[in-house]
């Protein structure tokens, strides 16, 4: 934090388009590499094995990736109905 | 002898800066002795002419040539201000096929034996008018702005450079420089814009030059004159000038253009918003 996030209103938007940016370029980069279908089976594979036990809202799955260097990651964050009931 | 590198100046999507960048890139590279021909490939809504204040002087135009109903030499528009300068520029024609993929592959070979550099301002888009612009490039300058459409665009155009012109048929692979525009490293610092290392962690392409927001664009395009010759000590003209040295491969790092403002501008804007 510096004196001018302290002053100013701190935006994250930047990071939100970063993010959205990636997921989005993963899929659509699905032509040329195997990266995006791995990531988007991946992500059907667990919310399939989810959905067997707990009750999901489709809606409240949250999809994130980050690539630094040479290192990608995806988290899956996905929002159980007692969570939100509370 | 053909000497010349042929470098296509695209984007994907429209408005972010490729005619301005181009005429600015053009310029900084005959100002450095080179000789210098801009291509305006955006046949039916040109542009370059009016950027690089020729738009009087225009006789034939890039499809006349193609048909061969001029000589390029009777097309070139030679600059007010660098006699190693030339414009080659594009037609206002509505018929979008004027350009035939022969035609462009025989000026562009023409075009390498006059020049050092040629310079392709790409139209936006991915359609046949871009393909072609790009096809016979020796290298490509990728226009960004740091916001998330633009930054898509430039995603599917990198793929078309990877899969639609000659080096990638020839199993190669065409350099890539990306230049960021309307760079504003306050709002970059604050995070309401994306940074230029989140662009570059993107697209995967190494950075050229951030040419920061700047009134003094809009002033050049006023005037037809382009940023690196009518303001040469503006930021912007200095990060085209900078640009075109890493082109010409000279290693110097990327310098990210900061605000003008101290902290106390810093203070009372962020107050008034």
């Amino acid at each position: 934090m510096n004196l001018l996030n302290f002053f100013g209103k701190r935006g994250e938007s930047a990071s939100v388009a970063k993010n959205r940016l990636q997921i989005l370029l993963a899929h659509e980069r699905a032509d040329d590499g195997s990266d995006a279908a791995l990531i988007s089976s991946l992500r059907e594979d667990i919310l399939a094995v989810v959905a067997k036990r707990v009750d999901i809202d489709p809606d409240a799955v949250r999809l994130e990736m980050d690539r630094s260097g040479d290192v990608t990651t995806l988290g899956i964050d996905i929002e159980l109905p007692s969570a939100r009931a509370s | 002898m053909s000497n010349a590198t042929v470098v296509v100046v695209t984007s994907g999507k429209g408005g972010v800066g490729k005619t301005t960048t181009s005429a600015a890139v053009a310029s900084a590279l005959a100002k450095e002795g080179y000789q210098v021909c801009a291509v305006d490939f955006d046949v039916g809504l040109r542009n370059l002419d009016l950027i690089m204040g020729a738009e009087r002087r225009v006789v034939f135009d890039l499809v006349n040539v193609v048909r061969g109903e001029a000589s390029i030499k009777q097309a070139l528009v030679r600059d007010k201000k660098l006699n190693n300068l030339f414009l080659l520029p594009a037609s206002q024609t509505r018929d979008k096929d004027a350009l035939t993929e022969e035609g462009v592959e025989r000026v562009i070979g023409e075009l390498r034996m006059y020049f050092d550099w040629v310079i392709c301002d790409s139209p936006a888009g991915i359609e046949r008018g871009a393909t072609l612009a790009m096809r016979h490039a020796d290298e490509a300058i990728i226009v960004s702005n740091p916001e998330v459409s633009s930054v898509r665009d430039c995603d599917r155009i990198i793929g078309l450079l990877d899969a639609k012109t000659k080096i990638a048929e020839d199993g190669g692979r065409m350099p890539k420089h990306l230049m960021i525009t309307r760079y504003d490293s306050e709002r970059a610092k604050t995070g309401d814009m994306l940074a230029t290392d989140d662009v570059v962690d993107i697209l995967s392409v190494p950075l050229i030059g951030v040419v920061p927001e700047s009134r003094d664009v809009l002033k050049a395009s006023n005037v037809g004159l382009p940023i690196t010759l009518s303001d040469e000590n503006s930021p912007a003209a200095k990060a085209y000038m900078e640009a075109t040295r890493r082109l010409l491969g000279e290693d110097i790092p990327v310098t990210i253009p900061e605000g003008k403002k101290g902290l106390l501008g810093k203070f009372f804007r962020g107050r008034a918003a």
